[in-house]
């Protein structure tokens, strides 16, 4: 296939496509609350009232107003339906042609929205992410056929690096960096893996962009494997998706039958195939080499690095490792050029991010915001604020972040603002909390769930994680003392400095931060005076 | 200079650590010169824990009611107080009961399942002390300020340990002779 | 072959390229404490024991998995190592049920041996008291799970040396184990061909002999390297 036939492909599918699309979200969470209900009965009304010649039904992806879904939403006429029922489907329809739907109207130019700025999600909640010809309607593929024919390897991944597009997995590593690190590896077979096991609490922005538009995941990693010269590339994907999985099979179906996957792509030398792993439910096969040994057949545990997994990965070869959203952002930089990204963002922090906004918040859902923007914009601007109340921290990062107070709403969110205050911007969960959340049962939720997901490789993880727990509900308990929070700032200081992978380093983080932005909550917390305990004495005591 | 106030507490354990003290022989008769046994179950038959005491080594860990009392009893009144073997240190032995969890269950399996004949729960408010649901190692109940694993610790043990304190100085636990559990 | 110059806890040293830190340290005789390090199988760099500081690294890495570099500084002994070290001792003694008073590996035990190395005289976090197993299905020896420290030294031993894999880890977090077969009792597992070397393996006394009692197990450590050794490289005696 030429680019002049998937052009082609393209403009066929906009001739199809009718004046008014009505956009019905099947999501998950959309899913959830019955909108394959709402499609069908859309579908019906529409056939009923003999509208199909201009008015078509399309199951898209998520549209990120996830808190009031199901959510329709008819671009053409800018209009947005939310919470909407199937008994609502007949009246939105007859309202496209004059008169008042049933259904709640949203408002399109919320801040929510139009504080958005929007690359991995330009196309969600806009297309039917389980036909590929949409996405080519859009232009899809089209960078990868770019990157191909007009640009070498060495050129797509300078484009990269121009950039300044860093993993978003939330490690911030550069991306391009990684790229011509791995292009530059001697070795023949060489892989692409794209992590899709995003497992952090409160965390569904990898899950919506492979739902929403898996081929945009798929261009981005055939685009890196043509820069580093990998032939074959695996999706690991958490076995809790089942939708993302069905979408991305589908996906990857469609695309070898255009040949956009598969042998000489685009009539090029270079071939990529892609398959899907399935995680079992383990959230440290997140970390890349524990998902690395996952996808081998063995036991997902991690092990040191060095070797990164760019020097020695799967099965040993120099292996390229990105997250979804990540790769989500390729195309759009391959298309525009890594300058335009580079001039969205911050001076270290460039282009956008997705937040799951969630918690004790009014507006929740998906954003994506540029670098930068201040967590107030984000939570009070685009979230609007807490229901009935004041905010009291945002928590980012997931079990590896940190909560931040209220008072530090103006930072900006970029990797080193947020590392700077004790947090960190993780794939990107953001957790709203109120007043009357208590901050150590906070800490000790989080506490809990690593506890319960360290892979128990590494003793300090394995049995620290533990004690920390011990620790927190000794305080919670009111059986603590002065010492043992002492003792736990030690042991958050060794599992940090001393584990062996992520999961371990980091676990102590909302622990750390909770005690530095809100100690006062802890000692409150502690039992006045230890029962039956007299000071200790020393040696000199004795005999004076 | 008066003497010194010795006392010594038996805890939960099975008296080994005692024993052990009474391997120290002759040097015994030296210890006497230099304190006063103010309470010990080998060495005096005092019943209440004294006040003013300089040194106590406690025994056993704390496994029943009474062991709790005398400990926090013993601290209160006590100035240098050493966790004396490895009862004492992480509950060793009798420890072992806390895999079975709270004392009923193990109350349960020794006087009920394992039992052939009589099964009955002892209880005897005020005769039998009950045991608390967690046996602990000393410094889990009560501030300690010496650590002397052993079981026993050694009469060689004992003495490179005390004999410094008398003297006012701290005795250097370290290395296999003064600090290996077992 | 070539030799890199480099300086450990102050002293300078030439040492092969390709050698770990660790056995840089053993050449010029500093001892690294080590737990899930076996001569003869292959690193994992799990116990975290063997951590160094490397000027210049912001992290402390593993001296058993890192080789060394020219130019390294490294320390293997400051405050900070050996009060972590003394943690993650503590940590072990207080996860498991190990009561060295009962122990068949009672002074023959490498994590007995560790606390007086870290100068242990007791441990700041409370003791667990897990519930575990213990499985004397097989003939000839036993597994008490309250005496694991997961160093997976038996997994690899029995993998990498005697080839049988009888041995691996399930679950996860505090009730990570080690396992015989698909979690089957020891006795039952067909791979298994009772050569003993998990035995010799264990640092505790979790893998013993049957018939042995407290105190009275002794091991033979060197003679899975030697194994290792007559193989590669030919060298049959000892």
């Amino acid at each position: 296939m030429d680019l002049a036939e998937l052009r082609e492909i393209g403009e066929k599918e906009r001739t199809a496509q009718k004046p008014i699309r009505v956009h019905c979200c099947t999501s998950t969470g959309c899913q959830a609350a019955n909108s394959l209900g709402v499609k069908k009965n859309l579908e019906n009304t529409c056939k009923e009232k003999k509208m199909g010649d201009r008015v078509q039904v399309v199951g898209v992806g998520c549209m990120g107003f996830c808190g009031r879904g199901p959510l329709v939403q008819i671009e053409a006429q800018n209009k947005l339906y939310e919470e909407v029922t199937p008994d609502d489907a007949a009246s939105i329809i007859e309202a496209i042609a004059g008169g008042t739907a049933s259904a709640a109207e949203g408002d399109p130019e919320h801040p929510f929205f139009a504080r958005q700025m929007r690359i991995v999600r330009e196309t969600s909640g806009k297309i039917d992410p389980e036909r590929i010809e949409e996405y080519i309607a859009v232009g899809g593929y089209e960078p990868l056929y770019k990157a191909i024919h007009d640009l070498t390897p060495s050129e797509t991944i300078d484009e990269v690096s121009k950039s300044g597009l860093r993993g978003r997995g939330g490690g911030g590593y550069p991306t391009g960096l990684k790229w011509a690190t791995v292009a530059k590896m001697p070795g023949q077979q060489k892989y692409v893996i794209c992590n899709a096991d995003e497992g952090d609490p409160g965390a569904f922005m990898d899950r919506s962009v492979l739902e929403s538009d898996p081929h945009r995941v798929l261009e981005g990693m055939a685009i890196a494997a043509y820069a580093i010269g990998a032939s074959e590339g695996y999706i690991y994907v958490r076995a809790e998706y089942p939708l993302a999985i069905e979408r991305l099979q589908k996906a990857i179906k469609q695309a070898k039958k255009y040949g956009i996957l598969g042998s000489q792509i685009f009539d090029s030398p270079f071939d990529f195939k892609i398959e899907i792993r399935i995680g079992a439910g383990a959230f440290v096969c997140g970390e890349e080499t524990a998902l690395i040994q996952s996808i081998e057949g063995g036991r997902g545990n991690p092990r040191p690095r060095p070797p990164y997994p760019a020097q020695e990965g799967l099965w040993k070869s120099p292996t390229l490792i990105n997250n979804v959203e990540t790769f989500a952002n390729i195309p759009a930089i391959i298309r525009e050029g890594g300058a335009w990204y580079a001039g969205i963002g911050t001076e270290k922090s460039k282009g956008t991010k997705v937040f799951a906004l969630t918690g004790q918040i009014r507006n929740n859902g998906l954003i994506e915001v540029p670098m930068g923007i201040t967590l107030r914009e984000i939570v009070e601007e685009m979230g609007g604020g807490v229901p009935n109340g004041k905010v009291k921290a945002v928590q980012t990062g997931g079990p590896s972040g940190g909560c931040i107070p209220a008072s530090l709403l103006d930072t900006p969110v970029d990797y080193d603002s947020l590392v700077k205050i004790g947090s960190m911007m993780g794939s990107g969960g953001m957790v709203v909390m109120d007043e009357k959340t208590s901050m150590v049962e906070v800490a000790r939720f989080y506490m809990e769930f690593c506890r319960g997901e360290t892979c128990g490789k590494c003793i300090p993880c394995r049995a620290g994680t533990v004690q920390m727990y011990q620790m927190l509900t000794k305080i919670l308990n009111r059986e603590a003392t002065l010492q043992d929070i002492v003792k736990l700032e030690q042991l958050c200081d060794m599992v940090k400095n001393t584990s062996l992978c992520g999961l371990g380093m980091t676990a102590p983080n909302p622990v750390m931060s909770t005690l530095r932005y809100f100690r006062e909550e802890y000692l409150t917390l502690l039992k006045d005076s230890p029962n039956g305990k007299v000071p200790a004495g020393t040696a000199a005591s004795i005999t004076s | 200079m008066d003497k010194i106030r010795l006392a010594t507490v038996w805890l939960g354990g099975c008296s080994g650590c005692h024993m052990s003290f009474l391997d120290l022989d002759e040097w015994l008769i030296e210890l006497a010169e230099k304190v006063d046994i103010v309470f010990s179950p080998v060495a005096s038959d005092i019943k209440e824990y004294p006040e003013n005491v300089d040194v106590c080594l406690v025994e056993g860990a704390v496994a029943n009611e009474e062991n709790m009392e005398l400990l926090i009893e013993a601290r209160k009144r006590t100035k240098f107080l050493i966790s004396f073997g490895d009862c004492a240190v992480t509950a060793n032995v009798p420890g072992m009961r806390n895999m079975l969890g709270k004392a009923e269950t193990v109350l349960k399996r020794c006087y009920l399942e394992l039992s052939d004949e009589t099964r009955q729960l002892p209880h005897f408010p005020g005769i039998v002390p009950e045991l608390l649901d967690r046996v602990r190692p000393v410094h889990e109940v009560v501030d300690v300020d010496l650590f002397m694993p052993g079981c026993p610790p050694s009469a060689q043990r004992i003495l490179a340990t005390v004999e410094p304190l008398l003297r006012g100085e701290l005795p250097e636990m370290k290395g296999r002779p003064m600090i290996k559990f077992g | 072959m070539s030799v890199v110059t480099l300086k450990i806890n102050g002293v300078d040293l030439a040492i092969e390229e390709g050698t770990t830190i660790l056995d840089a340290s053993k050449e010029a005789g500093i001892r690294i404490p080590t737990l899930c390090h076996l001569n003869g199988i292959t690193d994992v760099g799990a116990c975290r024991l063997c951590l160094v500081e490397i000027a210049g690294v912001n992290k402390m890495l593993p001296s058993c998995v890192t080789q060394v570099a020219e130019g390294m500084d490294i320390t293997t002994d400051s405050d900070r190592l050996q009060e972590y070290r003394r943690m993650i001792v503590e940590m072990l003694f207080s996860e498991g049920n190990h009561v060295c008073a009962v122990c068949v590996a009672n002074e023959n035990c490498e994590l007995q041996d560790l606390a007086i190395e870290v100068g242990m005289d007791h441990s700041r976090f409370p003791y667990r008291f897990p519930e575990r197993e213990i499985d004397i299905s097989h003939p000839q020896f036993g597994i008490d799970h309250n005496r694991c420290v997961l160093c997976t030294r038996c997994v690899r031993v029995c993998d990498e040396i005697e080839g049988a894999h009888v041995w691996d880890v399930a679950f996860r977090g505090a009730a990570a184990k080690v396992v015989t077969g698909l979690n089957q009792p020891w006795g039952t597992v067909d791979a298994c061909t009772s050569c003993g070397k998990c035995v010799e393996a264990c640092p505790t006394g979790s893998i013993f002999r049957k018939g042995s009692t407290v105190a009275e197990m002794t091991r033979d450590r060197n003679k899975l390297e030697f194994i290792v050794n007559a193989r590669e490289n030919k060298q049959w005696t000892r």
